[in-house]
Formats: structure tokens, sequence, C-alpha cells
């Protein structure tokens, strides 16, 4: 028995001491944005299949965290919904690049019986959010569904009760299209919801749950959750005066018609191209201009990351690929990295 | 009188071992002492900021808004206290009847699977509670339970008010079922440990199983319930994934159980991830110092009333 024990223990210090070689070989670690999450682990698993030698380890621990974490230099890279701001980067210890690693949209899902199709203004959806407007048979949202059998329900606004990028999105797109919003409300990852009868729901699954389970909500969900949860999401009027619903399509065409994306200058809401959904923003990463160690490793990671090859990845998984010039654009910024 | 001297002697020839035991166990309590201290001090320092900004206004003030660095705990105070307080209410009347039940009504065949399954519930991770919650609970209290309630107590303001599904109600009928097996194990534990003799007395005396369970052997084993009930409520103040999925998340007081509520935990749970400015950070921490102060006020309390039983019952 006790043989038996120790002839087990060493070919396991056998194996173990075959493996090792390939596990010392580069380990890069990131943390941050929840949201980049399912799209990254797609990602660094393709690109493990293809650099056997490099594994990437991405802790989704919520964007604030992965600041943090970057900031104390315990991880390789950050990613966040929002990039870092002036004084998050003089906390920073060293120069910081920030680039857009990918691009999602947050749909207006709802749930009325038997109404399939519903448009929604820009200036409706702020005043349901605003509180101003409470009834589903309203006369404003009447106005843009003639045919359409609106029922006496009250609106019960569904927003995230975790501080969240889809948030900052969502209140981005807000304030631009209302003035009251912004001095009212304003802009933030969590902010403090006006209207009445106002549920906050946790994450995206949360949000999606509570819409659905409730006859008489609106909310506003990452675009892969609709899909994936067949709901009915609300077609919105764009700057251009277009109907739009959130698909890629929509989301990539609000992002390409402002190629001169860059950390100070990130939000692309409420575009004014004709095809472009209104709710869109970027997702981005985080690095130091010079890293400590495996900057090589890290450039060629990001770089393909970023590039087609890697932005190929991001459909199977229901996000949008960054478009040419954004690839490009966060390219050259990445360029920047000493390696 | 004449025990304790002959207990010292005793005790002055202590083995090594016995020693080294002695060490052993006073290590631990002291470790479990210093714990409790260090995570208050801790709290304190990562609240410090925001005590300072805020001052007293923090505990009063029912505005949370983290884009103009506004923070008030009063309704999370509010929700946290409420939720727990409808889940031990629910919980205690429930809990102690099955008690009751199992230990001196159900046969045994019955009553020892009954007792597995309900020792099985305590094992649940709240976040199924919390799904089962949001996606059946919920959507059960908006359609049915909600409306019934309303049609026999709408006349009073804690069942007024438009019925969102979550909200207060459901969170703490969640707590209260999180609780439970805790409430159900320990008070069954404490009345199958009451002694036959009183039981028998009491039949021999006339009474029915029932007046049996209700008179001599409840009252009789209340100081135990009671523990069980302060343990059970301890867990439903700090609880956090299962209620914040079924609160519904709104920093605001209301008078109806059926409106949105939040509480300490599940603001710090929701929020703390993304908290990116400093003050922000402090304020949440700030929220754990008042759920640790909440807990320890309602400990000490349920400690009086323990002390206040058992003063009566030596009268």
């Amino acid at each position: 028995m006790i043989r038996s024990l120790r002839r087990c223990c060493f070919s396991l210090a056998v194996v173990a001491a075959m493996t090792l070689p390939a596990a010392a070989a580069t380990q890069l670690t990131g943390a941050g944005s929840t949201f980049d999450y399912p799209f990254f682990s797609k990602a660094f698993y393709v690109y493990n299949q293809k650099n056997p030698d490099v594994t990437v380890n991405y802790q989704s621990i919520g964007s604030g965290g992965g600041i943090a974490q970057f900031t104390a230099r315990t991880v390789d890279f950050g990613a966040t919904d929002v990039p870092m701001n002036a004084g998050e980067l003089a906390r920073a210890p060293g120069p910081v690049l920030q680039i857009p690693a990918t691009l999602g949209g947050a749909a207006i899902a709802y749930n009325l019986p038997g109404i399939t199709t519903l448009h929604l203004t820009r200036q409706v959806l702020v005043d349901i959010y605003l509180g101003k407007i409470l009834k589903w048979n309203d006369p404003q949202i009447a106005r843009l569904n003639k045919g359409v059998n609106l029922p006496d329900m009250s609106i019960i606004v569904v927003h995230r009760s975790d501080g969240s990028g889809t948030t900052y999105i969502f209140t981005d797109f807000l304030s631009h299209v209302s003035g009251e919003w912004k001095s009212k409300v304003g802009t933030g990852k969590s902010v403090s919801w006006p209207a009445p009868s106002s549920v906050g729901a946790k994450g995206n699954e949360g949000v999606a749950g509570q819409v659905k389970s409730t006859p008489g909500a609106i909310g506003y969900v990452e675009m892969a959750y609709v899909v994936e949860n067949s709901m009915t999401a609300a077609m919105l009027q764009n700057k251009a005066g277009k109907w739009v619903s959130c698909t890629p399509e929509t989301v990539a065409a609000a992002a390409a018609s402002r190629p001169e994306v860059s950390a100070t200058n990130f939000s692309i809401v409420d575009s004014a191209a004709a095809g472009a959904f209104p709710i869109s923003g970027y997702s981005w990463v985080v690095v130091y201009k010079k890293p400590t160690d495996r900057a090589k490793q890290l450039y060629d990671v990001l770089s393909w990351l970023v590039g087609p090859q890697g932005q190929a990845n991001a459909k199977s998984v229901d996000y949008v690929p960054l478009p040419r010039n954004v690839q490009a654009a966060a390219a050259a910024t990445l360029g920047q990295m000493q390696r | 009188m004449t025990a304790e001297p002959r207990f010292r002697r005793v005790a002055r020839f202590v083995s090594p071992a016995d020693r080294g035991f002695a060490a052993v166990v006073y290590a631990g309590s002291i470790l479990f002492a210093l714990l409790i201290v260090g995570l208050f001090v801790e709290l304190v320092l990562g609240s410090w900021p925001s005590i300072v900004k805020f001052g007293p206004a923090f505990i009063f003030s029912s505005s949370w808004d983290p884009i103009t660095s506004k923070f008030g705990a009063l309704p999370m105070i509010f929700g946290t206290v409420m939720t727990s307080l409808i889940a031990i209410v629910l919980a205690a009347f429930i809990g102690i009847m099955a008690a009751v039940f199992l230990a001196d009504f159900a046969p045994r065949w019955l009553g020892q699977p009954l007792s597995f399954l309900i020792e099985l519930l305590a094992a649940v991770p709240s976040v199924v509670y919390g799904l089962w919650g949001l996606f059946v609970l919920a959507p059960f209290m908006r359609t049915t339970l909600g409306p019934a309630l309303q049609h026999v107590l709408g006349w009073t303001p804690l069942f007024s008010g438009p019925i969102y599904g979550v909200g207060l109600l459901t969170g703490g009928i969640i707590l209260a079922l999180m609780i439970v097996p805790t409430v159900t194990a320990i008070s069954r534990d404490v009345i199958v440990a009451i002694p036959r003799d009183l039981r028998e007395a009491s039949m021999a005396l006339g009474s029915t199983k029932w007046e049996t369970a209700m008179r001599v052997v409840l009252p009789a084993a209340r100081v135990g319930i009671f523990g069980a009930c302060v343990l059970a409520l301890g867990r439903a103040l700090g609880e956090t994934i299962a209620v914040t999925m079924v609160i519904g998340n709104r920093p605001e007081i209301s008078s109806s159980l059926f409106a949105p509520s939040y509480t300490l935990a599940s603001v710090i749970a929701n929020e703390f991830t993304e908290a990116t400015t400093s003050i922000y950070t402090s304020a949440l921490i700030e929220l754990g110092l008042i759920l640790f102060l909440v807990s320890m006020v309602v400990n000490a309390l349920a400690r009086l009333m323990i002390w206040s039983v058992r003063g009566s019952e030596r009268v």
C-alpha cells in the first residue's frame, strides 16, 4: 500500500517536472471590465492555441478593480469600460496607453404582452427615465406607435444596480440628448435614478430577467443579452432621424462615424450618422508605455487583439468588431509601447 | 462552599499537556477577539474620509448619488432592518412550529428524513435562492400573493401602492427561507434536550400532547430557541446576493412592503467594484461599518432579552 503510494507520488513528481517547463512559459495577467470577459476569454483562448508559449489570465473583477490592480502594477494590463481619467492617470506610476479593444451597444428591451414592435424617440426615452412619462398609453408614445394597442399600464423603469460601463454609456447618451438629464442626474457608472417607478437589478442578466418577468417594464441591456434571451427591443430614432435597432451593424456604424476616437474623446453616443445606433461605446485596455517586463509578449498579444485576427473573434460571442479605421488607430497607439 | 478549595487544589497538579491545551484554547478565543477588533479598526480607517466629510448626517441622509458625491445611509439601514425583521418574524414562527413537530409529534420514519431535508436547505448557495426569487417568487408576488394581500390588507399603508414583484416583502421572504433551517435545527435540538420528566409530569397531570408542547416544553426551551433566532437574525442582516436580486435596489424609504428598497450589504456588493473616487469607496466602507454596528446592536438587544427572560424564570 505504502509502496504503491510512494510510486504514485514519484510518478506525479515526474509528470509535474515534465509539464513545468511549459507552464513556465510567459503568463500575462489582466484584470478589469466584466463586459470584456466573454470576448477576452474567447480571443485569448484562440491566441493561446496559436501561440502555446503565451497564456493570458484575465480576471473580470470590474473596471474600477481593474484600474486599481493596474495602478498597483499587480497585473500586466487593465481593462475598463470608461478610459482612465486625468486623476487616475496621475496616480499611475508611469505613462499609460489606452487602447480601444471592443465595441458594444445597449438595447432598450421592453415587456408589453403582444406588442412586438415599439418605436421610441430619444426624447421620449429620456422622459421615461426622468419619470415624466409614466404610462405606456401616454399620448407621446402613442403618437409614435400608430395602430399599436398600447395598454394603460405603468412603465416600470429597470436599471443596473451594480456600477457598470453599460450604465455609463446609457447615461452618457441621455445626457447628450437632454440638458435636463445632464444637470439633474449626469453621466456615470452608478447614478441616482429619478423615475418614481424605477427598479435596480444586478448585472445584465438581472435586468434581462426583471424586464422579462415584469409586464410594463423597460430596461437597457447589452446587445448580446437581448439576442440570447429572445427579448423584444425597441426601435430608436437616432439623431439623423432614422429608425434603428441595436445590431452589430448599427453599433459599428456609430463607431465608424467618429474615427478620431481617443481616451480623452471617447464618447460615440448619439452619433449623427444615418445608420448609427445612438447607445454605443468602446471598452478599453490600459497598459504602461514602459512595462516592467514581458513587454514583447504583451505587445504581441494586444496588437493581435485589436488587429483583424483578434477582432474576428468578436462576432461569435455577439460583440462588435472594431471598424478598420479604429483598428488602425489602436495599432498606432499601441506602437508607442517600448518593447 | 467546600467544593471551591478542593477544586483549586486539584488545579495545582495540571500536567504539561493540560497546560498546552489551555494555551491553545486561549489562543483560539483571543484570535477571534483580535479578528473582531481588527475588522472594526480596518472599517473605521477605511471609512475615515467619509466620516470626516459627512459626519453624523451620513446616517440620517437619504440621498445616494455617486455623481455629486452625496451619500447617506438611512434608506439602506431601513431596508436592512426591515427585511431582517420580516424574515425573523416569518422564520421564527414557521421554524419553531417545525421544530416542535419534529421533536415531539413526528413519527420516526418521517422526522428523520424531514429534519435532514430542512438542514439541506441551509446548504443551498444564496445565489440559487436569489435566482429562484427573481424568476419564481417575484412574479408570484406580483401576480398572486401581492394582489391577494392587498385585497385583504390594502387599507393599511404596509400593503398599499403598486406591486413590482421585487421589494421589501420579497426580500424578507427570501431571507426567511434562508434562515428557517437555522431556527428549526437548533430549536429542535433544544426541545429534544428538555428532560423527559417534564413532559411526563405534564401528561400525568392530564395535559394533552398539544398542551404539553405549548405550555411546558416550549417555555422551558425558550432561551435556547431565542438563541437560535438571534443566530438566524445575524445571517439575515448580512445576507447579500439573494437579497440584492429581489429587493429592487432603490435607496428610498417607503411605508409599503411592496416597494423596492435597498440593504447595506447590497449596495456594497453592487457598487464596490466600480467605485472609482476615493470618497465613494470610503462611503461604501462606512456602510460596512454601519452594518457591523447594526448587527452588534441587534445582537446586544437580543442578549438583553435573553437575560431578562432568564431572570424572570428564576423568580
